[in-house]
């Protein structure tokens, strides 16, 4: 009953989509390992491996037989099991009969307080390769895919055709049927250096299919790959910087890898660097090759599926292929060259942006206006302001070049390189490229104040757009990335050295749907605004979430500040870092003063009208005390708010703790002179407006014995 | 082997012969891709086997050059082959033709790149590769699933060698119109005068009222032909229409915003085309069931 034996699996495809490889082999390993798991078949080691013609799984020292169990099964209580003559009743007879067993197997236990009849049921367990064979062609035509497709007659949907399938458990075929593909022992090669062969053995089939050249390990590919780039590198002084995403879809074109290099004129050189790696690499997946200092040189790399034979043809081939391409790229370029950015301009108009929102030139007038309200409302000198309506009057003028028609990515590059060769100054065209930043999580952001309300007054635009037409991302769709704009604005506020509340970047982008002279009516009424800032909000809030929950902050601590309006980005950030240096240097501390807080707080929700305390003329004391402090404080608190310090406005807040439990000592707020309680809430409602200023306490959480 | 142009069309033709394709001729009204041919559009559709391979003129106004491109072109040819249901072994067939045109995969680099091919305006799609030889595109190749807004079943394949391209690399040729088409005559001698003319045509003299006008007409005629049950002649006036929407379009006689309106009104007609076909098929009895053709000697 314990013996072990090896596994193999190998779905055989037509060539895959290089992009769902690395997905479909680790959902096969997963999927056979939680089976195994489930079904008590221990197992050793296990190796998943892919190629762009099969899926495979090699698991050492499975057992050969699924592990035994017992199991009690509960039956009917004891006291309805027996009949008046001390027989078994029908309930009793029944359970034995469903269960296989007769009735002086029984035995009785107690559950609680009450006793039943139970029998023991031991499950021996069954030979493992009976249940793979049973199990198997489920599993693999159960393997969920992005993109599907049906081929022949049948119906399975797949990621490509199933062409053979390899099953050995041992040396054993394990017999099974998908479509009209019978599993077998039989294997292929690379598909023009290999051939036909037959594995022998689970555990030489890796070996036994290196010979028929195909490398089945990725890892194994990928490090093969990799060295070979990197002997081009020591051999010709290079250096080729290896985009991974690149890395990873050509380590599942090839079975066989082979790095070649080509050569293209250096005539192209002249074209911007970024368009010649775009072209190279999007087109068709060559690595750039660049010298020490960083410059671009005229090779390139690529990997070809298969050996080193007559692998001039192919790089001859290749260098021909890339010349055309470059060719059309250089004619791009100077095709663009002889537009002006004022009829490109022009041509904006005929683009639409989004059905019902109109052209990208309404846009850019949006833009423009939106752009401008911020500026306002920051300290910037007139040049700045200049040149950033500049820049929002031109910001997307490459749109309708045809280089950023050809590579969409190139968009805002392409704006830059082409505003400097019309004269636009460097600040507008920087801005250009800038306003496109950051491109995602942690990513710099745009360098000058230009770029940077550039950017906001872009992505608040984009964003209110899509709200407005009531296109709000959900799950997994969110076709105009407008998470990461969102993310993108909120950095900005917390990180860039501008002085600007979420409310004014959606109050400007309002304003550019408001203002701005447009080609299609809106209806941007009371309604539509409050619709769209409901959504501004909530959608923005969880952006600040996840701001706050990658800087460390603890869940708690979120919950309490966000749990309160937010709209100074800067503010919000410097609060979080005080609670938590505060609950990691003195949590005890921090804890003594929030309870004290919020007994403040708790009770100040029962006022109704407030007074003006300070023209209270209290009874005590402690009245006199507690009143004192907040009226005093609260300047002193809203100059810290305005400076952003954090620190001082707990401070103060700090100080008010004593006050607040000698308070609590001697007074009863809700005393039954109407006046008196009037007096007293408004005065604990004073200070608890300052203290949700600061956060919502009730929400933290302490450790315990704190 | 010396190889031009011309050969390379009757070595692909003989050799899909071979594996008992029939051989048809270019069909005779101006369309973008071998696709559009109705022994692809509609034959791929329904229950019946159905094997076939044509040259197909493929007329793509947007890409004239005037001649002067040395790969685009206003009109080029496509190698079309429809196998149906998709034989087990087609890449294996597939990769044999290029062994009969001299590609050698040994001496190449050969690649299936995915690329998922959708065609909005003949309410079609289909996954499979483009096949890259050296680094160029040289075939597409598509397992249909749905043509016409109809499921597939069974699943016919199709592959389309780009017969310029192809050419081009075989024969070493840096521009098209440099190659022979036969020993002494090149592809230039034949194509390049209606290439300018085309152009010329298609971007400076076309009459943008009179086509407006055209693809009303051949709209309200395949309307009218459809309701009358008749899919072949009907399907004529869609390719019209398509066509005349491409010379529209290559004009920059279209807005974006007219222009998704303009392939809904081509594809709602593609789909009744399709809809009529199977009807009228299933009211033949789907005569062509009973011949089995086997392809490469799948199974059927």
């Amino acid at each position: 009953m314990s013996g072990r034996t090896d596994l193999l699996l190998e779905i055989g495809m037509e060539e895959m989509p290089a992009r769902f490889v690395r997905g479909a082999m680790e959902q096969l390993k997963d999927k056979v390992t939680a089976w195994l798991v489930a079904q008590r078949i221990g197992y050793g080691t296990v190796q998943a491996l892919a190629t762009p013609r099969r899926l495979a799984l090699v698991i050492c020292d499975v057992e050969l037989h699924q592990a035994a169990k017992s199991d009690w099964i509960k039956g009917p209580a004891l006291k309805s099991a027996k009949t008046a003559d001390g027989g078994y009743s029908n309930a009793a007879l029944g359970f034995a009969r469903s269960q296989g067993v007769s009735p002086d197997q029984f035995e009785v236990r107690s559950l609680g307080s009450i006793e039943y009849l139970y029998v023991l049921k031991e499950d021996a367990g069954r030979e493992t390769a009976t249940l793979l064979e049973e199990t198997l062609p489920g599993l693999i035509s159960g393997l969920t895919f992005p993109k599907n497709m049906r081929w022949s007659t049948h119906e399975l949907r797949y990621l490509r055709p199933i062409r053979w399938i390899v099953a050995l458990f041992g040396e054993a075929i394990i017999p099974f049927q998908i479509t009209n593909v019978t599993s077998g022992n039989t294997t292929f090669g690379h598909r023009f250096l290999g051939g036909e062969l037959q594995i022998v053995s689970p555990r030489t089939y890796a070996d036994a299919l290196r010979e028929q050249y195909v490398i089945a390990d990725p890892t194994e590919r990928k490090a093969l790959i990799e060295t070979q780039l990197k002997q081009m590198e020591s051999e010709h002084g290079w250096h080729i910087p290896v985009d991974e995403d690149l890395l990873e879809e050509v380590l599942f074109l090839v079975e066989y890898p082979t790095a070649l290099c080509g050569n293209f004129e250096e005539a192209f050189l002249k074209i911007p660097k970024e368009v010649l790696m775009t072209s190279m690499r999007e087109h068709q997946r060559y690595f750039p090759v660049l010298d020490a200092a960083g410059n671009l040189l005229p090779h390139f790399v690529t990997v070809r599926n298969g050996n080193a034979t007559s692998i001039q043809v192919v790089a001859k081939g290749n260098e021909k292929v890339l010349r055309a391409r470059l060719s059309d790229a250089k004619f791009f370029y100077e095709e663009d060259h002889k537009k002006t950015i004022d009829a490109c301009l022009a041509k904006l108009e005929s683009i639409i942006q989004q059905e019902q929102l109109g052209t990208m030139g309404d846009k850019v007038r949006r833009v423009e206006m939106s752009s401008a309200k911020l500026v306002a409302l920051t300290d910037s000198d007139e040049t700045t302001r200049l040149n950033l309506a500049r820049a929002a009057a031109i910001c997307k003028f490459d749109l309708v070049t045809a280089m950023v028609y050809e590579f969409t990515e190139l968009q805002g590059l392409m704006g830059e390189h082409y505003a400097e060769l019309k004269g636009e100054n460097t600040v507008v065209s920087h801005a250009i490229r800038e306003q496109y930043m950051p491109k995602g999580a942690g990513d710099a952001l745009p360098s000058s104040r230009v770029g940077l309300l550039l950017s906001m007054a872009d992505k608040a635009d984009n964003i209110l757009g899509c709200f407005y037409l009531n296109m709000i991302p959900t799950g997994s769709q969110d076709p105009y990335a407008l998470r990461r704009q969102a993310a993108g604005i909120v950095q900005m506020l917390a990180e860039a050295d501008v002085q600007l509340l979420l409310s004014d970047v959606f109050e400007a982008a309002w304003n550019g749907f408001k203002e701005a002279k447009v080609s299609r009516e809106l209806k941007l009424d009371d309604a539509a605004y409050a619709r769209c800032k409901k959504e501004w909000d909530t959608f923005i809030g969880l952006r600040l979430k996840n701001m706050l929950e990658s800087r460390g902050v603890r869940y708690d601590v979120v919950d309490a500040l966000l749990s309160r309006p937010v709209d100074d980005v800067k503010w919000l950030v410097a609060r979080a870092d005080e609670l938590m240096q505060q609950l990691a240097n003195d949590e005890a501390g921090l804890k003594k003063s929030v309870e004290a807080w919020l007994r403040v707080c708790n009770l100040a929700s029962k006022a109704e009208d407030v007074l003006d305390i300070s023209q209270i003329a209290w009874q005590t004391d402690a009245e006199r005390t507690l009143s004192d402090a907040i009226v005093n404080a609260k300047d002193r608190f809203m100059n810290a708010v305005q400076g952003c310090d954090a620190r001082s406005s707990l401070q103060v807040l700090s100080a008010w703790v004593e006050p607040i439990s000698i308070f609590f000592e001697h007074t009863m707020v809700m005393v039954d002179d109407a006046e008196l309680r009037k007096e007293r809430l408004s005065l604990l409602h004073a200070g608890a407006s300052i203290i949700w200023k600061f956060a919502d306490f009730s929400k933290l959480v302490w450790s315990s014995g704190v | 082997m010396s190889l031009n142009f011309q050969q390379i069309i009757l070595t692909l033709q003989q050799f899909w012969a071979e594996q008992n394709c029939i051989i048809v001729q270019p069909y005779d009204i101006e369309k973008g891709a071998g696709t559009m041919n109705p022994m692809t559009f509609l034959r791929s559709l329904g229950p019946e086997p159905w094997n076939v391979a044509y040259v197909e003129p493929s007329r793509r106004p947007a890409d004239g050059r005037y001649g002067e491109n040395p790969n685009r072109l206003y009109q080029h040819h496509q190698f079309q082959v429809i196998l149906k249901p998709s034989p087990d072994n087609v890449l294996d067939l597939y990769l044999e033709s290029l062994k009969r045109l001299g590609i050698d995969p040994l001496e190449h680099d050969i690649r299936f790149v995915e690329d998922n091919w959708e065609s909005p305006t003949l309410g079609a799609w289909g996954l499979g590769w483009e096949v890259w030889c050296d680094g160029m595109e040289i075939t597409q190749f598509t397992y249909f699933q749905q043509v016409g807004g109809l499921d597939c079943s069974p699943v016919a394949v199709e592959i389309t060698y780009g017969l310029e391209r192809l050419a081009s690399y075989i024969l070493d040729k840096e521009n098209v119109f440099d190659m022979p088409y036969v020993a002494d005559i090149t592809y230039g001698d034949v194509f390049h005068q209606p290439e300018f003319e085309h152009s010329k045509y298609t971007f400076e003299l076309s009459d943008v009222q009179q086509l407006l006008a055209w693809f009303n007409s051949y709209e309200a005629e395949a309307k009218r032909i459809l309701d009358a049950g008749l899919v072949f002649p009907a399907f004529d006036y869609v390719l019209k229409c398509s066509h005349t929407f491409n010379l529209l379009d290559a004009r920059g006689a279209i807005s974006v915003t007219e222009r998704t309106g303009y392939i809904g009104r081509v594809r709602a007609m593609a789909r009744q085309c399709a809809q009529v076909y199977v009807q009228e098929r299933e009211r033949l009895g789907f005569p062509m069931i009973k011949q089995s053709v086997a392809v490469g000697g799948a199974e059927q």
